[in-house]
């Protein structure tokens, strides 16, 4: 018995879809030509499942800043920041997260993943209570087990579920932090933060908001669901990531926090790994001035977050509560899922195949996210594509449009 | 007394089972619950949040690392009670 054979559960459901056409896990871009375009065996393919919302990753300003670190600072720091120490990039980043958000304290991780793992394993610990939402990702459900501390979880976006359970607890010893995110990144849903905001007000504990799809995309200022729901004063932490909306790879804490610096020694995602490469911090420094200086990007991304997201719905297909940059089209089955997934990178649109258990209720989901970058006539064409397919697949039976 | 705790809480586990799974669910103390009720752990979780609720109990997600069989996940609860 080899030592992988626990996970041969998985053998089937991976041959079955891979059996269907290309493997979703192994999807190879032989080129990628700009934000919104690669090329893959050969063809130009439109990229609509890439969580670029700003379109930054070929931004000429960005792209000089990360240039110039790499020359004047070389490829990457090849150690910890407690080893090998801070290079000035890293500070400048944390100070300008730190402007950005209106708090004293950041600190930047490696990956946004880390952010979540040494942030929240560092905030609570054993006899305290991590209080989630269920549809957390993974990254908070693995620093929850790393904590050590007792967690709860609580229905899905539900602020009366998340009261209950605080109340259950009573007044039983440990601190209490309650995890949420700006927006779920399967179907592009959005917490009632003003409401669980006002349960954290009544019932007491921290509040950590994960604004990893929504830094960027919501608020005036771009700072998020925090800032779009008028609640920052409430909200103790927010974990962000840069792989989004700011182009790049990592991740940061921001907070008001006293003692703050201590998470630099305690959190061990953060101690025992190299930290970002200047290059990497240097794109992301330049990246988070386009974000606040240019709001066109917002206007732009939330256009083009409207039109595939109304476009979709009036074709009939079945699809999230609201328009949000992340659109998630619901197939009836994972088969066909599977069968339009492979169809639409065929006819030139690659997006995300999405199946249980990283999707909410075992949906099987064709998970999409737009960019700023995307023009209006990338959109019509993925309508015009998914109208083709939806037909032929026959899942249009409710269209609003005449059909062709 | 005991004896009927744990078969009232034994139950309890089926019928939260049954809403989570949206099917029948039989089972004994001695049923392995990722085995023989095929539930991965996402199902698991939900079935405790069902359960939380039904004995207006916190049953915390770090507790069930022991918990392989409906008896040990009873116990649990049991045990819990008694705390609260």
């Amino acid at each position: 018995m080899g030592l992988l054979d626990k996970h041969l559960g998985y053998r089937a459901p991976l041959d079955g879809i891979r059996a269907v056409g290309a493997d979703p896990s192994a999807v190879r871009f032989d080129a990628v030509l700009s934000p919104t375009e690669g090329m893959l065996d050969g063809r130009k393919v439109i990229l609509l499942g890439t969580n670029n919302y700003l379109g930054l990753t070929f931004d000429p300003e960005c792209i000089e800043a990360s240039a110039a670190a790499v020359r004047e600072w070389g490829t990457g720091t090849t150690g910890s920041r407690f080893a090998n120490g801070t290079f000035s990039g890293h500070t400048a980043l944390e100070n300008a997260l730190a402007r950005f958000y209106g708090r004293k304290h950041a600190m930047v991780f490696t990956t946004g993943y880390q952010a979540n793992l040494g942030g929240i394993s560092a905030l609570v610990g054993r006899g305290d209570h991590l209080i989630l939402d269920a549809d957390s990702h993974a990254s908070i459900y693995d620093a929850a087990k790393l904590s050590g501390a007792e967690v709860i979880r609580f229905r899905h976006n539900d602020p009366d579920d998340l009261a209950k359970r605080l109340r259950r607890l009573g007044d039983a010893p440990g601190g209490r932090l309650i995890v949420v995110e700006g927006i779920y990144s399967m179907i592009g849903d959005v917490a009632p933060l003003k409401e669980f905001a006002a349960v954290k007000r009544e019932m007491g504990g921290y509040l950590l908001v994960d604004e990893a799809h929504s830094m960027g995309v919501l608020g005036e200022k771009g700072r998020g669901l925090a800032e779009a729901a008028g609640v920052e004063a409430d909200v103790d932490f927010i974990v962000g990531t840069f792989s989004k909306s700011l182009g790049a790879v990592g991740g940061f804490l921001v907070s008001d926090e006293d003692n703050f610096d201590l998470l630099r020694i305690v959190s061990r995602p953060y101690m025992f790994t190299a930290s970002l490469p200047p290059a990497v911090i240097a794109s992301t420094l330049k990246a988070l001035q386009r974000l606040e200086d240019d709001r066109d990007l917002r206007v732009r991304l939330s256009a083009n977050a409207d039109r595939l997201y109304e476009g979709l719905r009036a074709l009939g297909f079945v699809v999230g509560p609201h328009a949000s940059p992340i659109t998630a089209v619901v197939m009836p089955d994972q088969a066909t899922a599977v069968m339009m997934w492979n169809a639409l990178l065929q006819n030139g649109v690659y997006l995300n195949l999405a199946v249980p258990p990283a999707t909410p209720d075992n949906q099987a989901l064709l998970r999409s996210s737009v960019s700023a970058a995307h023009t209006p006539a990338q959109i019509d064409e993925v309508l015009a594509v998914f109208e083709r397919l939806g037909q032929e697949f026959g899942l249009l039976k409710h269209s609003l449009r005449a059909s062709a | 007394m005991v004896e009927l705790a744990t078969d009232l809480t034994v139950r309890e586990i089926a019928r939260a089972a049954e809403t989570v799974l949206g099917r029948n669910v039989q089972v004994t103390p001695e049923t392995d619950i990722a085995r023989d009720l095929a539930v991965d752990s996402l199902a698991l979780m939900n079935i405790v949040m069902e359960l939380e609720d039904r004995f207006d109990l916190s049953i915390p997600l770090d507790r069930l690392a022991t918990v392989q069989t409906v008896g040990d996940l009873s116990e649990l609860i049991n045990k819990l009670r008694m705390k609260a």
